[in-house]
């Protein structure tokens, strides 16, 4: 289940989908002003607008991630701007957070963005934008979620099919935790 | 502390002095100077108007060089090496592909680990050292009657972001080292005005013109002396002096800074390489000799008159 | 059973160029739950809403996406269209394809695709949008006005005239501002003190005006219609009610020797002062830094140091006790007219900036800036408007005008253009030949913009009339040289370089904003640019407005700016606040949060994070009436709309109507599967 299996042929062909969940008055007014300036982008983003990054829950990425999503980018105000004065400072602490248990879960971590991008910096967000999609497609398709979808409605034992699916994974120790290792999939780094 | 040293095409030649008096000053002060071993032009004036890439590459060589030789540091004492060599540095950090390039053409490794030292960060940063070993000498410091002018040329602080230290501007590094000498630094308007630079052999009457407004602007400000601390600026405005029409105005000396701190330290002039100065020293030491021994003579006036008052006053009670 | 109108713009070629409209309204027509899909060339004009409102009243629709330009523009206008045709507003959004799609993508195809993509999210989320009513609350008829300068005293004259209550704000002694240490002013050259001071007076006197200056604002709470403002009196020493402006403390004050800020640094005035004799109030501040009997206070001495000015004051005015008083004040709106800083030829520079080393960083007494010159030339300044340098008091034979100091300049400086500097440079040279005919005039400059009503024609006289010479080109060094000022310049029109020996040089040095503006625009929660000018709604259609309802700009806090357009834009300001002001209630926006007190239980994550302090907690009671525990709930008049509190939320107790979970995941799985 690492990365590592995704072939250069199929980086080489495929267009990221990235999920963005943008503050209103930052980052969405910042992507207008980049609209109204005619920078050009990588139409790879898909812009959900919320009213600040602070209203963003963990879930909302988690979600988006297995509905097909490659890459998230989560963008707001920066420190001591926000436009409710203290949301993206939740956001920003949140996420710090979520970013380890992501880590953890075995989603590469350069798959989720996170940027400061205010409302005058249209050039700013365009580059959050292109360089975000240049990682991403890099890292190639997300689909290790669909693959531990797919092992485990094909067969009872998820552990089983997943070994089976990738032999080179095979746990180092012992025990319970081999398990969880080999469906963590530690190796790829 | 010890430093890899690039002398560049000068150092040995033409301003033999000035290597001479850092020698005797880096003795001095304990700073180990290990010349870098085969070392080549920095391509100076010539190469980066030719291409970019030789420009950077001649430079970059020495630095690889003291790379290999286990060097962190290299002090480069003549303002166009110090510029070049930094330039070097700056273009392969800072240019896409040059870090990669740079190791094709001098075919050696590369890494841009190399900091390059200018001679005022070197004793800027030794000032105190310097300070205290002045303040520490018994004979009375001549030097305290100097006022000299810190002539830093163009080289030294720009441009800002390839040298990184002092200001563009108004730089005021050498006025440190000059007032850790116990010496008097002069307020004057030249400090980083071009001296004519390279142009001395090609257009010497533009040299002869620019120099010359930086020595009269010297002395307007008071300086009995202008310090340089690049081999180039001190031959135009030393050797190139006896050329410059001065309406009748006394010669300048112009000082390299590293005589001025073995002046300071009580080093034997014989080590300092005056004799080699096309405009004489020798008036201005005696000068200041004399005005050490007025000096002294009014200080021992003074005590004298203050213990005949103490005694008169012990007479009386 | 959701019926959802898809109406796709053209917006004339600005979508149609890159997007194939009609492909997305065939797409969308045979998206689930939608009814009707169609396209048109400009949605938000009259036809185009005709045809919304056609669309809901035939189809019964239940929801509406306009898939046009950015909401930010035109969520208003169709949700207004939609309510005439009798739906609830709320159930209508905007899919952007021009700002976020056709404006930045080339292929056709790719942006196509992706204007679909955007189209079917919306859908998807209007499915789960519930209608909503407009929250109405109560407004508050007053207005703050932050400054005293111009455009701080017109927007107050025109609020106030306008029959509403201002309090006037200002943080110097005086109210009056930059303008007030003007001698005259472009393109009139009338007196600038005699247009000004009527001003002032009028709203000193304006019984709808509460003035206090030597004030600042110290927290700003609320929104817009209920601001709750801490003022921040700063002790002043003297009583404003015993104290007649006699003047005889400052007469007797024996600390002479301070720095003049009214005289930009050229003049010395006393310790109890006021800045000039025009202030309003005129009434003295003790300047507690400088006052010998303070120094004493703060080094710990038993007996007062001086008394002076309290031995002088035959009112018994003079209170030395005071301390700074904080007063509240609650207002509908706020303007912001704090005005601007000159860039500092000194070497002690904020972040960012480096200051001209070349020009002397100000070490050179004869090398000034523009407000100093207009000290010199005013009839009541340091020099009772002759011409004298600061060095000597000499008449100055020769002055060299700098243009473009730290403006056009992101090396050194601002990168903007401070957009009045050509003006008063022009304007110096006249007041300076005026005073000194035979003198002689010159002008660096990199070009001349003078754009404004009788502008140029004044610049022309400049040179024309009055013999100012312009040299186009950069001054390179300026130093002293024995008792003249050298100034090395170029001229590159007729490619040579000058060298001018100059008595005086005045640098026209860059507009900036006043210190501390970042933490006065954290206060109000309005947002700011990386020069700190304050930022303006919509830089061409709502230019006065900023992004935080209720709060206004006016004058040379949102951009350099002269005296016409700051009185413009004051006047601008108070028709917005007067409007603001004309209706008895004001219709908030609904979209605040809701809890559920069904399932709340009680940890108050919520209202530890809410920034506003919008939650409060109710008891919930049993039968009987005893108080069995205790749940969150909303002030919707508070809440503003942010959604922290359902994001910390562990048992998704609390919703933000218009961005609910349900809203944010079918968005998030309408993208499944692209």
């Amino acid at each position: 289940m690492s990365e590592a299996a995704i072939t250069d042929r199929d980086r080489a062909i495929f267009e990221p989908r990235i999920t963005a969940f943008v503050c209103n008055w930052c980052t969405y007014t910042g992507a207008d002003l980049a609209g109204t300036s005619r920078l050009p982008m990588a139409s790879n983003v898909r812009i959900i607008r919320l009213p600040c990054t602070g209203r963003i829950d963990h879930l909302f990425v988690v979600k988006a991630f297995e509905r097909g999503a490659d890459g998230v980018i989560v963008s707001g105000c920066h420190p001591a701007d926000c436009h409710y004065t203290a949301g993206n400072y939740h956001a920003r602490r949140r996420f710090g957070v979520f970013r380890e248990l992501l880590s953890f879960l075995g989603v590469d971590p350069r798959r989720l963005t996170f940027s400061w991008v205010s409302a005058s910096e249209g050039a700013k967000w365009a580059d959050v934008v292109n360089e975000t999609v240049a990682r991403v497609r890099e890292l190639g398709p997300f689909d290790t979620y669909h693959r531990l979808a797919d092992a485990s409605a094909a067969d009872g034992d998820p552990f089983a099919a997943l070994e089976a699916a990738a032999p080179g994974a095979a746990p180092q120790a012992a025990g319970n935790d081999a398990a969880l290792e080999a469906t963590v999939g530690r190796s790829a780094r | 502390m010890t430093l890899a040293y690039y002398p560049g095409c000068s150092m040995h030649g033409t301003s033999r002095e000035y290597e001479e008096s850092l020698l005797a000053v880096a003795a001095a002060l304990d700073v180990g100077l290990t010349e870098i071993d085969d070392w080549s032009c920095c391509g100076a004036s010539s190469a980066h108007v030719a291409d970019h890439l030789l420009g950077v590459a001649l430079p970059a060589r020495n630095l690889a060089l003291a790379e290999a030789q286990g060097a962190d540091r290299v002090l480069a004492p003549c303002a166009a090496c110090y510029n070049r060599l930094s330039g070097a540095v700056h273009a392969v950090a800072e240019e896409p592909g040059m870090a990669a390039r740079v190791p094709e053409v001098l075919e050696r490794p590369f890494a841009n680990t190399v900091r390059v030292l200018s001679i005022v960060e070197l004793l800027q940063g030794l000032a105190p050292v310097i300070e205290e070993r002045v303040a520490a000498r018994l004979e009375p410091n001549p030097l305290e009657h100097l006022n000299v002018a810190a002539y830093w040329g163009c080289l030294l602080v720009r441009p800002a972001e390839i040298t990184g230290f002092d200001d563009a501007e108004r730089p005021t590094g050498m006025d440190d080292v000059i007032s850790a000498c116990a010496a008097n630094p002069v307020r004057w308007n030249m400090a980083v005005e071009c001296c004519g630079g390279a142009f001395s052999v090609s257009r010497t009457s533009s040299v002869l013109r620019l120099s010359r407004a930086i020595i009269d602007d010297a002395r307007r400000c008071g300086a009995d002396a202008i310090l340089a601390a690049c081999p180039l600026c001190h031959a135009n405005l030393d050797f190139r002096q006896g050329a410059m029409s001065l309406r009748g105005e006394p010669p300048m000396p112009v000082l390299y800074i590293t005589q001025l701190v073995g002046l300071a330290l009580g080093l034997p002039m014989s080590s300092l390489g005056f004799e080699r100065h096309f405009v004489d020293t020798q008036p201005l030491f005696a000068h200041l000799a004399r005005e050490a021994d007025k000096a002294a003579a009014a200080a021992a006036e003074r005590a004298a008159a203050k213990a005949a008052k103490a005694a008169a006053k012990a007479g009386a009670s | 059973m959701s019926r959802i109108g898809v109406f796709i713009c053209h917006c004339g070629e600005n979508i149609a160029r890159t997007v194939d409209c009609g492909a997305v309204a065939d797409a969308l027509r045979d998206h689930p739950g939608v009814t009707v899909a169609t396209d048109y060339k400009y949605m938000c004009s009259d036809p185009g809403q005709q045809l919304i409102k056609k669309a809901i009243e035939d189809n019964a629709l239940t929801g509406v996406v306009v898939c046009a330009c950015s909401p930010h523009m035109h969520e208003k206008t169709f949700r207004r269209a939609a309510a005439q045709a009798g739906l609830n507003p709320f159930v209508v959004e905007m899919a952007n394809i021009r700002e976020h799609c056709s404006w930045i993508h080339d292929d056709r195809e790719q942006a196509t695709a992706k204007a679909i993509d955007t189209a079917r999210t919306i859908v998807e989320k209007v499915k789960h949008n519930r209608p909503l009513q407009t929250i109405r609350i109560p407004v508050t008829r007053r207005a703050l006005v932050i400054g005293g300068g111009i455009a701080g005293i017109q927007a107050a004259l025109d609020i106030a005239d306008g029959g509403h209550e201002v309090v006037l704000v200002e943080k110097d002694p005086s109210i009056g501002g930059h303008m007030s240490q003007l001698s005259e002013t472009f393109p009139t050259l009338d007196c600038s003190q005699c247009i000004l001071t009527p001003r002032m007076v009028e709203a000193y006197q304006h019984p709808r005006i509460k003035l206090y200056t030597w004030s600042e604002v110290e927290k700003v709470d609320g929104y817009i219609g209920n601001f709750s403002v801490t003022i921040r009196k700063k002790a002043r020493s003297v009583d404003e009610d015993l104290c007649n402006g006699c003047g005889d403390c400052q007469a007797a004050c024996p600390s002479r020797r301070i720095a003049s800020e009214f005289d930009a640094g050229l003049s010395r005035r006393t310790a109890i002062y006021t800045p000039f004799p025009q202030a309003v109030p005129n009434i003295p501040v003790l300047d507690r830094e400088h006052c010998t009997l303070f120094k004493g206070r703060r080094k710990g001495l038993a007996k007062d140091a001086c008394g002076t000015c309290k031995e002088t004051c035959l009112k018994g005015a003079i209170d030395y006790d005071g301390e700074d008083t904080f007063v509240t004040e609650e207002v509908g709106a706020i303007v912001v007219a704090t005005g601007f800083q000159l860039y500092d030829i000194g070497r002690e520079q904020p972040e960012g900036l480096k200051g001209y080393g070349e020009y002397g960083y100000g070490d050179v007494p004869d090398v000034i800036d523009g407000l100093q010159f207009e000290r010199l030339a005013s009839a009541s300044g340091p020099a009772g408007g002759k011409m004298r340098r600061p060095s000597d008091g000499a008449e100055p034979k020769t002055v060299v005008f700098v243009k473009c100091v730290g403006s056009r300049d992101p090396e050194k400086g601002m990168s903007y253009c401070s957009k009045i500097c050509c003006m008063y440079t022009a304007k110096h040279t006249m007041l300076y030949k005026h005073k000194v005919p035979d003198g002689r005039a010159v002008v660096f400059y990199m070009d001349i913009r003078a754009a404004g009503k009788g502008y140029d024609e004044f610049s022309r006289r400049a040179i024309e009339e009055d013999g100012a010479e312009y040299i186009r080109g950069r001054v390179s060094r300026i130093f002293r040289d024995g008792d003249k000022v050298k100034v090395w310049g170029y001229d590159t029109l007729s490619n040579r370089q000058v060298v001018v020996d100059a008595d005086m040089v005045v640098l026209a040095t860059a507009v900036r904003p006043q210190p501390g503006i970042a933490e006065l625009a954290q206060k109000l929660s309005v947002s700011y640019d990386q020069d700190g000018f304050l930022n303006e709604a919509h830089p061409k259609l709502r230019p006065v407005e900023t992004n935080t309802a209720g709060i206004y700009l006016a004058g040379a806090c949102q951009a350099p700016r002269d005296i016409p357009e700051s009185v413009a834009m004051a006047g601008a300001t108070a028709a917005k606040v007067l409007g603001l002001f004309s209706a008895d209630e004001l219709e908030r926006d609904p979209s605040v949060a809701l809890v559920n007190e069904r399932t709340c239980s009680g940890c108050f994550n919520c209202e530890r994070v809410c920034p506003y302090g919008a939650i409060e907690r109710r008891d919930v009671c049993d039968m009987e009436g005893h108080v069995c525990g205790h749940v969150a709930y909303v002030n919707p008049g508070v809440c503003q709309g942010c959604g922290t509190c359902v994001a910390v939320c562990p048992s998704k107790s609390v919703e933000l109507a218009g961005f609910t979970d349900d809203q944010v995941y079918a968005e998030i799985n309408a993208l499944a599967g692209w």
